[in-house]
Order: C-alpha cells, then structure tokens, then sequence
C-alpha cells in the first residue's frame, strides 16, 4: 500500500516538473531533458504486466495533454515501458523468479547504465522522429535525440545519487 | 478455438501494447489534422488551469516589457486617431451614413498562458474561450503582428495554432507591389518564415515589408508580419523568400483574437462559386 502511493505520488510530481520546468530550460534554444521516463526504470518489476503498461501509456498521455504533442509521448514511453523486460534480461540477467527482489539501483553500476541509455536514446529518438513527422531534418533528429538523452540521463544519475539513501 | 484462446493467453501483453499504440497513433495523426476537433490538447479545464495559474506567476517577471509594448502600441493608435480625425475634415463633403452597419472585426483581448517554438508543429494556449466568444478559425495577433489561427475552443481556454507550425498557410502580401504569395514555416528558425509561390516579376528588395492580404476570411488586411532577409533570386521552384517575423515568438503575452463578422457571408459567396 505505501509503495502504491509513493509511485503515485512520483507519477504526479515527475508530469509536472516536466512540464513546467524542464519543458522551459530550451538549453542552446532547443535541448531539453524529458526525465518523466525516471518512472518507466524505477516502477518495480511484475509478471502481470497490465497495470504497468496501462500506466506508461497513462504518463505519456497526460504529457502530451500539456505539451499539445497528439499522442507522440504516450507512443514513445509505451514502447519503453513495453522493451523494458527485454533489456532487464539481456543486460541484467534477471528472470521471472528475481522480480519481486529486484532492486534497479543495488545491481552494478555499469550494467545499469547500459540498461537506462538504451531505453532513453530508444524514447527519445521514437519521440524526435514523431515531432518531426517527416525525413527532412533528419540531421536535426538525431542531434536532439543525442544531446536530449545526454542531459536526460545526466540530471536522471544525478537526482539517483541525489535521493538513495546510503548504506 | 483452443488454439484461438492459447494465442491470446500467450501473446495478451503484446496485444495490449499494440492496442494501446494504435490509440497513440491515432490521437498522433489526428492532432496533425486541423479540421478534426482533438480530444488531446491543452485547452482543456484541467491543463488550461494550471497553465493559467503558472502564468498568473510568470507573467510577474516580463512585466516592465509587456507594459512598454502596451504602451508604444497606444502611442501608434493615437498617432492614427488623430490622422483620421484629419481625414474626415479633408473629405467632409462626402456623406457618411453613420447608420449603416460598417463594423467588420471585433478584437477581444487575451493573454498567452502556454507557448510552444520549438516543436515542428506549435501550438498556445490562450485564456479565452466559448464563454468569451471564441470560435474556430479566427486571426490572433499582437500589436507587433500575426501569431495564429484558434484551432480548438473549449468553455474557458483555447488552443492556437501558431504560425511557426508546418502546417500553417496564410495568405500574405508585399507591402509596396501588393503581390501576394503564401506564408509558411519550414520548422528551423523561430524567427524566420517563408513567403512561397510570389510571381518571379514582382520587384523584392532585402528589407521589404510583408503584412497580410486580406484574401482570406480569418485575418484582417493589412496586418504586419515580417521583413524580407533573404531572396532566393528565382532560384528555387517555388521561389520562397525568408521573412524575419517582427514579433519575437518566444517572448508574447497580451494578445488579439480578431473575429471577421463577414466571415459566412464571405464563406457562402466562395463555396456557391466551387460547385
């Protein structure tokens, strides 16, 4: 029950401070970081997959009720949300019988950085190519999903080393 | 059958992904769509009030420009006034038939709560809506010149599409020659728009001026946009020229929504003449 409402409380605070304050940062007039996605990594594993699906649909979605984007966020962060089982078993070697254990953060730190670059460069570039919605600035997609996820994950390991309490 | 419900059981998470997608998709393409009303988009009570309870705090920070602005409009007004009042000496011979219903906008002031630039296809947000006599498709525009077309109305909020959005067209027009071509945006600079499709004899210089034509039934004749940076000589197909808006599109708050009270009899004319 408590754990319910911590994710609650995360998905709410996580839509806002994107939309009202790294939605306005515009580094070099354009770069900004979408760290909403924190809440597709940290969302403990579940063998029913549902409530989590639904939810990352739910996150991307009232993203875009603010942004005016159409659904572009809720199709980016729903293919995350659903790869990410993937890229637990591939890089973290975790089964169906670990999930209830798991912790992201305890695991080692380079597997983990594996884990979270591969999932935000894949949201980033889905989310890039829908806004542009054509193959014409290609250059300019791939520069902003590359300098997007470098300050993603920048400020994402920073706010983890920020709020995990030591051991 | 049994093999129908093994299928669903084993692929169940996939198939919900997918549906879930095909909303996504779908509320994506039909976004893009201007004249489909969107389920999706900022206007909404929820959104529009907290956009508007952001920017009653915001709105404290750029308050010495925005008055500055407000004030050099009025200056220009004014100046106006007075050459009218002229006018009307010079040509008192003429009859003015003052009963007659001459009005032909109505301007209703607004405020800026939400501004995208940076997307290909932008969108604002204003804090008008039906309450305040907003409808579809009408010209919002600034002192400094044009910002959009109001795209979806709800009770007390309306989204803009602005004109640093791919899918923008209006109609626009060379201050001096009067010839007109179609005003867009490629999606680079938030600064610079195009003019397309002006004819190859029309004499531009690099500083001319381009305001709006007044072939269309949304925006006023006659309102500023932008000068000339760049002329591309006849070079391209669709000869476009570089405009640089006058407005800086990062930076707007008060603003116009103009309603054309002609605009079903111009709309009526135009279709009986298509079929």
């Amino acid at each position: 029950m408590n754990k319910k409402i911590y994710f609650l409380i995360l998905f709410v605070v996580l839509v806002f401070s994107q939309v009202f304050v790294f939605n306005n940062i515009l580094f070099l007039g354009y770069v900004n970081p979408y760290l909403y996605i924190a809440f597709i990594f940290l969302y403990p594993l579940n063998k029913n997959r549902f409530l989590f699906l639904f939810l990352s649909f739910l996150l991307g979605l009232s993203v875009d009720f603010f942004l005016d984007s159409g659904g572009i966020h809720a199709f980016a962060t729903l293919t995350i949300g659903y790869l990410r089982l993937f890229f637990i078993k591939v890089y973290l070697k975790k089964y169906e019988i670990d999930y209830p254990f798991f912790k992201l953060h305890a695991e080692a730190f380079g597997k983990v950085f594996n884990y979270v670059v591969t999932l935000t460069l894949i949201h980033h570039f889905i989310l890039f190519s829908f806004a542009n919605f054509s193959f014409q600035n290609i250059t300019h997609v791939l520069l902003n999903t590359l300098l997007s996820s470098v300050f993603t994950l920048l400020l994402y390991f920073l706010a983890i080393f920020i709020f995990t309490k030591k051991q | 059958m049994q093999q129908l419900i093994y299928f669903f059981q084993k692929f169940k998470y996939f198939l919900f992904f997918l549906m879930l997608q095909f909303i996504a998709l779908g509320l994506s393409f039909n976004n893009l769509n201007f004249q489909k009303s969107k389920f999706v988009n900022s206007a909404n009570a929820v959104t529009g009030g907290f956009y508007n309870k952001a920017s009653n705090i915001s709105s404290y920070f750029n308050l010495k420009e925005v008055n500055t602005s407000l004030l050099e409009e009025n200056r220009l007004l004014r100046t106006q006034l007075h050459q009218n009042k002229y006018n009307n000496i010079a040509i008192d011979s003429t009859i003015i038939d003052t009963l007659k219903y001459l009005q032909k906008f109505t301007y209703t002031s607004a405020k800026i709560i939400n501004n995208n630039y940076t997307n290909a296809f932008n969108f604002l947000t204003i804090n008008r809506g039906e309450k305040h006599g907003i409808e579809k498709e009408m010209a919002v525009i600034n002192s400094k010149g044009i910002i959009g077309v109001t795209d979806n109305v709800n009770a007390n909020y309306t989204r803009v599409q602005s004109i640093l959005n791919e899918n923008s067209k209006l109609n626009a027009r060379l201050k001096n020659s009067r010839y007109f071509g179609t005003l867009q945006w490629n999606g680079k600079d938030y600064n610079t728009v195009q003019l397309i499709d002006i004819p190859r004899q029309a004499p531009i210089e690099i500083g001319d001026t381009i305001e709006t034509g007044g072939k269309s039934a949304i925006f006023p004749e006659g309102i500023l946009i932008g000068k000339v940076i760049n002329v591309n000589s006849n070079k391209t197909v669709n000869n476009a020229i570089d405009v640089q808006l006058f407005n800086d599109m990062s930076n707007l708050e008060p603003v116009y929504v103009v309603k054309n009270l002609h605009k079903i009899a111009i709309q009526s004319i135009e279709n009986i003449q298509d079929e």
